[in-house]
């Protein structure tokens, strides 16, 4: 038998479920914007119901991460590795959320239908969960430079998110019936930027997770 | 390594070590740095104890051996040869894995050091065994019972003891072999407790092979690996914290994480 089989196991394990929450959060978001561009208020409502799941995984993985650290001491690159699931599902925790407050919004528009279609926001969506998806393959592979990488799309995220508040302001001025639907498009906007921002902590702890060392992406 | 020169109490250079025709350590090279715990860690038969035993030159007293290179202590190789090997384990004491009291009341055990270099006072011995055994942190267990042999002590109080019997000539360096290694939780948590305590006034190095222990005493760690399982060569030394949260070479990886073997 190979030493500490059973902790090496443990360790694969977490990491798994780990994945497994990142997925579900993508679906969350996925779920979300397909509710908002179809204004679909039970898809909605599943997103909000559904977000149970990710707390108690976050839940479920710290526990599980805090009983790996006791039992088995975990040093070096495991303990990091450790230290990194358990912030990586907090950040994922917070990110789930954001796709619950987009579910809540949408069930806040009293209209049939938008104003405009939602180009924007839709690019920044698809780019949200590009990020996200590359984030997790970053993690499962250890690969640090492919999670400092994702800046560059965050940028992109921040500046499209900067265009959308403009527009929705130029918007509230020009058409004081828009007044609602552009607020909560700008709520909406925000909400993404931040998914956007977690992933580029995620991209933090993995780069730490790696390397040992603390690098700050969003300064 | 980034410890300044006159922090430095031993460097070790270039130290190889036979026992005949084996050779049990190579070229060690490894500064130790004064008033801090440093501990030892390396797989069983990697020579930790015998590069104890080259630091107070006690492996002299093995038939057979040979020694290389040098140990430099106050500005001076131990290996030179006007310093008196006596001495030097004055300056530089020893505790053991087994707790080894003389067969003695706990008194003379502390007193037999003092005695030996010549302290003949009677006032002045009871000075030296309260102070001994306060800083080994036995005075108030054993203060009503000093002329109780020392074996009617626990196995805790025993080690205690032979730590108060090595501070007792005022030594500068403290070498332990596996000090707690035969103790059960809360004796060996007294012994850490009492070795965080003394560092103001030793250098202790301590060899273990409890990880934990060496993750929770010392400042600085070195990671002695073994070739063919007889041999041992540093392979990695520094500050405690970067050794266990950061190490340099995978070799140390594998072995604090316990993948080896
Ligand atoms: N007195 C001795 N005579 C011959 N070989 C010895 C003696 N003491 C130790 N050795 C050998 O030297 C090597 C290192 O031993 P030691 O210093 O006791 O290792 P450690 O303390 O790391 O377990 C081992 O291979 C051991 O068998
Ligand atoms: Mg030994």
């Amino acid at each position: 038998m190979k030493p500490r089989e059973q902790y090496m196991e443990s360790l694969r394990q977490l990491k798994n479920e780990i994945m497994k929450m990142g997925i579900l959060v993508e679906e969350a978001l996925s779920k979300a914007m397909k509710a908002l561009t179809e204004l679909d208020s039970d898809l909605a409502e599943s997103v909000i119901t559904e977000d149970m799941m990710i707390n108690r995984m976050e839940i479920e993985i710290e526990d599980r991460s805090i009983a790996l650290i006791a039992t088995e001491q975990p040093v070096a690159g495991d303990l990091r590795h450790v230290i990194t699931g358990m912030r990586i599902v907090t950040q994922l925790e917070r990110m789930g959320d954001h796709a619950v407050h987009i579910a809540k919004s949408t069930l806040r528009f009293e209209c049939k239908a938008f104003k405009k279609p939602l180009i924007d926001i839709s690019k920044m969506a698809e780019l949200c969960i590009s990020m996200h998806r590359e984030v997790l393959s970053a993690f499962m592979d250890e690969d640090e430079i492919r999670a400092r990488n994702l800046v560059d799309l965050d940028d992109e995220v921040d500046s499209l998110h900067e265009k959308v508040q403009r527009d929705m302001f130029t918007g509230m001025v020009e058409d004081e019936s828009f007044l609602s639907q552009a607020l909560q498009l700008t709520y909406i906007s925000r909400y993404l930027e931040r998914f956007a921002d977690h992933i580029t902590n995620i991209s933090e702890w993995i780069i730490y997770g790696k390397t040992g060392n603390h690098v700050d992406l969003n300064g | 390594m980034g410890i300044a020169k006159n922090d430095i109490v031993l460097e070790i250079k270039n130290l190889n070590f036979y026992y005949g025709e084996l050779q049990a350590l190579i070229n060690i090279n490894l500064e130790i740095k004064r008033n801090t715990i440093t501990s030892i860690i390396g797989p069983s038969g990697c020579g930790k104890s015998t590069m104890l035993r080259c630091i107070n030159r006690m492996n002299e007293l093995i038939d057979d051996t040979r020694t290389e290179g040098e140990i430099f202590y106050d500005g001076r190789n131990i290996f030179d040869s006007d310093v008196d090997p006596v001495k030097l384990r004055r300056k530089i004491g020893m505790v053991f894995q087994q707790p080894n009291p003389f067969p003695k009341n706990i008194f003379d055990n502390v007193a037999y050091g003092p005695k030996m270099y010549g302290t003949r006072n009677r006032q002045k011995l009871r000075e030296i065994v309260e102070i001994s055994l306060k800083k080994a942190a036995l005075w108030d267990e054993v203060k009503d019972r000093l002329l109780d042999k020392s074996l009617s002590l626990s196995g805790g109080q025993q080690q205690r003891l032979c730590i108060a019997r090595t501070l007792a000539v005022e030594p500068d360096i403290i070498l332990m072999d596996e000090p707690a290694s035969s103790l059960d939780p809360i004796a060996t948590m007294r012994i850490e407790q009492l070795l965080r305590e003394v560092t103001d006034d030793y250098t202790i190095i301590i060899v273990t092979n409890n990880m934990q222990q060496a993750s929770r005493i010392s400042e600085y760690t070195a990671f002695i690996n073994a070739k063919e399982r007889r041999s041992g060569f540093l392979v990695e030394y520094g500050r405690t914290q970067d050794l266990f949260i950061k190490p340099q070479m995978k070799q140390t990886e594998d072995y604090i994480s316990g993948r080896f073997g």
